[in-house]
This record gives structure tokens, C-alpha cells and sequence, in this order.
């Protein structure tokens, strides 16, 4: 509980980069030609782009894959544009109404820690649509330079990129903090009541280490 | 085994780990002043100090609060509780009441960590404890005369 991190990454909910790693049988859903189809839940390998021969569009392609977890609202709630986190799948103004304060964590007196423990928490309240608390001991909001609310996943690739507003990042960094960082991980595991973010965090990091290895393209928009 | 101190005694509590703190320190301490609201962490009527920070017992598993410090409304104590307690009786903060144990635990945290705080930092700080008579600008005008009777 007095976890104070510093917040040193291109911030929040969810990147990953990990290599080699196998893919779940359940990760890929099937179609009747023996393809893949997108179904909100799983993620495209990064191998299934060298299809792709031109490298630019390749890099953008997988961007753009990556993109169903950078824009899922399990990772953009908590890069918000203003002071005030979002919450829910609707992506509705945090209930209570909290703010970021000192490093993402609150207000003196009502800090993220008033609520959210290190881990997810179920409830055992009368409230059907509130199943758990979610939790995480790096707990707390991106800087506002890393805000996502509003943005294009094309203004959000170049952002991520910005050494000015990815907390001072090489790219090799922004892999292994896609790939490692704890936070960034809640969004596989967001407690009971919260959908995750598609595919696993082994997946999405290898989409991320596939799009820097290709130059790193952002879409145009 | 889970053992922590409230209000400065040494308890144990062998139950189940993931039992609200809430529900220990009510049913099994039978310290009723912490009230349940709402149980998902939205009315702040349940706040408590957990090692010094205000922290919502309705949604704190007691294993969290192994080798930890608890302090509730019947054990708060020091200068600022002291300056709450003369500063909303003084104002006759409380309709009801049902929420007035979570708001006093809130305010005193408050004013341990900004001893003079400005409206934002009140509304900061209380928006998570909610009054459902609308007491709110007792509340706030009680804070800021608490933070002006400690100056002397």
C-alpha cells in the first residue's frame, strides 16, 4: 500500500513484446477454410504478416493489429486526456470522480490506493455490474503526454515513438516495456466484470518487437 | 492467521482471507461507528486509515491487512481529529449521520497530509464520500475551519 512507482514507461495498460512464444490453441479461432477471422478477442501472429512483402506496409499492418489492444478501453481508460481517468467498457468518467494528483495517483486523501489494492478484488456488494475492483501494485494514470482519449491509433504510433512523450524511450525500450511492464499486463488478467484486451501479452509484444524490427511505420490515421 | 493492530490493539483474525476488513472490524471487533454503504467502493461510508492513508474497508481483504495499522472512527486520534470533531460539531455537520463516519476519517486524512487545504483540495480529497442529505458545504466549511483552528 505504499507503493509510490515512479512512473518510468510509456505508461498504463497494455503492451507487450516476448519471443518465440507459442501460440494458444485458443488464441487463434478458426474459420471453415482453415484461416483466421477477427473476433475481438484474439490477436493475429506476427508471423502471419510476412505475407506482407513490402516492409512499410507490413509495419503498418502490424501496428494496426497491436492497435486492438492499444485502443481497447482496458488501456485507454487509463491514458485519459484530461485529469479524470475513464472507466468501464463504455469508457464513461471514473465513478467516483478522482484525479490524477502527484504521479498518476491520486489526490492527497484520495489517492488510487483509497480503493485499489495490489491485486483485483472481487466485491461481495449488491451491485450486478460491478463484479471486482480492479488492482495492480504499479496502480496509477499515464502522464498526460501519453494521453490516448481522442487520438487516431496513427497520432497514437507517433507518440509512442516521441521520446518526448513516451518517458525518454528508445524503441528497444518500448519493447521490453510493452513486453514486461506489469501494468501494461493487467489488461490479460483485468478481474471478474472486465473484458481483457484481445490475445495474450506474449503476442501483442511480438507485434510490437515485429513493428519496430520493420521500421517502425504508423498508419496514416 | 492474519495479525494487525486496530486502534492500536494487537488482533488476529483466523477466518477467510478474503474477507472484507469491513465485516471484521464490525462483526467480529464489534466496532459499528465504520458503516456499510454500498460495498464496491462507491460512497466511501466504510473508510478507515490503513497504515496512515484512508482506505475503503468494504473492498479490503483482510489478508491485505496483515502486519498493518487500522485505525477507525472510535480510534482516531491527534490534533486533527480533534480540530473535525469541535469543528462539525460546531457546524452540526450531521443530518442523518449514516455517512459522517466515512467523511471524519476522510477529512482527517486530509488534513494530516495538507494541514490548510483550498476548496479543490477538499474536493479532491471528499468526492469519494458521498452525503445523501446534501451536507456537503457543512462539510467543507467544517474542514476549513478545523485547518484555521489548528493554525494557533
Amino acid at each position: 500500500m505504499k507503493l509510490k512507482l515512479a512512473f518510468t514507461g510509456l505508461a498504463a495498460i497494455c503492451l507487450f513484446v516476448g519471443a518465440g512464444m507459442a501460440l494458444s490453441p485458443a488464441s487463434i479461432a478458426q474459420n471453415a477454410q482453415g484461416g483466421t477471422k477477427p473476433d475481438g478477442k484474439t490477436l493475429k501472429p506476427a508471423a502471419s504478416f510476412q505475407s506482407i512483402t513490402n516492409q512499410q506496409q507490413r509495419s503498418v499492418a502490424l501496428f494496426q493489429e497491436a492497435g486492438k489492444v492499444i485502443q481497447h478501453p482496458r488501456c485507454v481508460n487509463c491514458h485519459p486526456a484530461t485529469d479524470r481517468p475513464l472507466q468501464g467498457a463504455t469508457m464513461h468518467p471514473h465513478q467516483p470522480p478522482v484525479f490524477r494528483g502527484d504521479g498518476g495517483m491520486g489526490m492527497p486523501g484520495m489517492q488510487c490506493t483509497t480503493c485499489h489494492s495490489p491485486q483485483n478484488t472481487p466485491v461481495v456488494g449488491q451491485a450486478d455490474t460491478i463484479k471486482s475492483i480492479p488492482g495492480n501494485p504499479a496502480w496509477h494514470l499515464a502522464p498526460i503526454e501519453m494521453a490516448w482519449v481522442g487520438k487516431s491509433l496513427g497520432q497514437i504510433c507517433q507518440q509512442i515513438k516521441d521520446p518526448a512523450r513516451n518517458g525518454g524511450k528508445s524503441m528497444d525500450q518500448i519493447v521490453e516495456h510493452m513486453a514486461h511492464d506489469e501494468l501494461v499486463g493487467w489488461g490479460w488478467d483485468p478481474g471478474a466484470g472486465r473484458e481483457p484486451v484481445p490475445g495474450t501479452q506474449a503476442e501483442f509484444g511480438e507485434l510490437i518487437k515485429a513493428w519496430v524490427d520493420t521500421g517502425a511505420a504508423c498508419p496514416a490515421s | 492467521m492474519v495479525s494487525f493492530t486496530l486502534n492500536g490493539q494487537q488482533k488476529e483474525f483466523d477466518g477467510d482471507p478474503d474477507t472484507p476488513l469491513l465485516w471484521v472490524i464490525r462483526d467480529a471487533e464489534k466496532l459499528t461507528g465504520t458503516k456499510y454503504g454500498c460495498g464496491v467502493a462507491q460512497c466511501g461510508a466504510c473508510t478507515v486509515h490503513l497504515d496512515g492513508m484512508p482506505r475503503r474497508s468494504c473492498v479490503t481483504p483482510i489478508s491485505m491487512v496483515d502486519g498493518s495499522e487500522v485505525i477507525t472512527v472510535e480510534g482516531v486520534s491527534g490534533k486533527e481529529a480533534d480540530a473535525v470533531k469541535t469543528a462539525w460539531a460546531g457546524l452540526d455537520v450531521p443530518q442523518c449521520g449514516y455517512c459522517q463516519s466515512g467523511q471524519v476519517m476522510s477529512a482527517v486524512a486530509l488534513l494530516q497530509m495538507v494541514p490548510k487545504p483550498t476548496d479543490a483540495d477538499i474536493d479532491g480529497a471528499m468526492a469519494g464520500n458521498i452525503c445523501r442529505c446534501a451536507t456537503y458545504h457543512r462539510i467543507r466549511a467544517a474542514i476549513h475551519n478545523a485547518a484555521n483552528s489548528m493554525e494557533g
